[in-house]
């Protein structure tokens, strides 16, 4: 693919290319891991939090107490990106704020608000999960396999 | 009621925090390493939580991290995995179709719900 574009550029192109890329700025890989870290892990503590409020109030085992936690965390994540906060921490958080189900939330709810102006339909609904699709899709595809896998495999 | 002991719920905070700030590490670092699109390091994610679900690591995983395993993505893939096993051994191979979105039914209805009614709350920013 590299070299198919290669193709298409002038010796002049490929010389800027090759300066831009030796001037481009490093990834801050140990910055940008620490504050994955930090707030992920934050995100997380939250959860558990979250999770043992409805195990102490609604008197749930651990296991029951996953998903109303995880709809609890989903329902923050959307207000947060509502007002335009969500975003602002993702651009510290990187994979803190991604890999959480709150990113999963965050990358549905601003897919669903930045296309409000086409319409409900149009524009809401056929965009909301434009973003957050391809985790479900692949989800269902390997979790089809691997269940599939284990039902006629080892049982 | 069975709560946990005092000491076991300040050691799952911990471990919350320490496992789901892992994972989140795992995901930068194949974005920053990797060099791979958010996009992919998701799918990625996904996937491996329904291996590992296959495998059954996961649940141990989330009966020690608590909300550190159930929190990321990762759990996600785990959680279809969970459901379509569940019915398959209620109802044989069909239940693989018919159970996969069973345990996470929570997530994506909330989902699809907050994100519609946030789009009729509030206006995009910049």
């Amino acid at each position: 693919m590299a070299n198919a574009k290669h193709k298409k550029m002038t010796p002049a192109m490929i010389a800027y290319e090759q300066v831009a890329k030796r001037r481009e700025p490093g990834r801050p890989v140990l910055r940008n891991t620490v504050l994955a870290f930090l707030i992920g892990g934050g995100i997380c503590l939250i959860g558990q939090f979250v999770e043992q409020f409805y195990i102490t109030v609604f008197h749930m085992t651990r296991a029951a107490a996953a998903n109303p936690t995880v709809a609890t965390l989903i329902f923050f994540s959307a207000l947060l990106t509502g007002l335009g906060l969500y975003d602002r921490l993702a651009q510290w958080g990187g994979a803190g704020t991604s890999v959480p189900v709150t990113g999963f939330s965050n990358a549905v709810t601003s897919a669903a608000i930045e296309h409000r102006s086409e319409g409900l339909i149009a524009g809401t609904s056929s965009n909301m999960f434009k973003i957050a699709g391809p985790v479900i899709v692949f989800g269902v595809v390997a979790a089809f396999a691997v269940a599939l896998v284990r039902i006629l495999i080892f049982k | 009621m069975e709560l946990d002991k005092k000491g076991e719920i300040d050691v799952i905070y911990l471990w919350a925090f320490v496992v789901g700030g892992l994972i989140c590490v795992i995901g930068q670092l194949i974005m920053d390493v990797g060099k791979l699109p958010p996009s992919q390091t998701m799918v990625i994610l996904v996937v491996a939580g329904a291996v590992a679900d296959g495998l059954g690591w996961y649940e141990p995983l989330t009966s020690f991290a608590g909300a550190g395993a159930s929190v990321p993505i990762t759990s996600f893939g785990n959680a279809l995995v969970h459901g379509a096993l569940a019915e398959a051994h209620k109802d044989g191979v069909i239940g693989v179709l018919t159970g996969i979105f069973e345990v996470t039914s929570a997530g994506i209805s909330a989902s699809i719900l907050f994100g519609f009614l946030a789009a009729l709350v509030f206006q995009p920013k910049g």
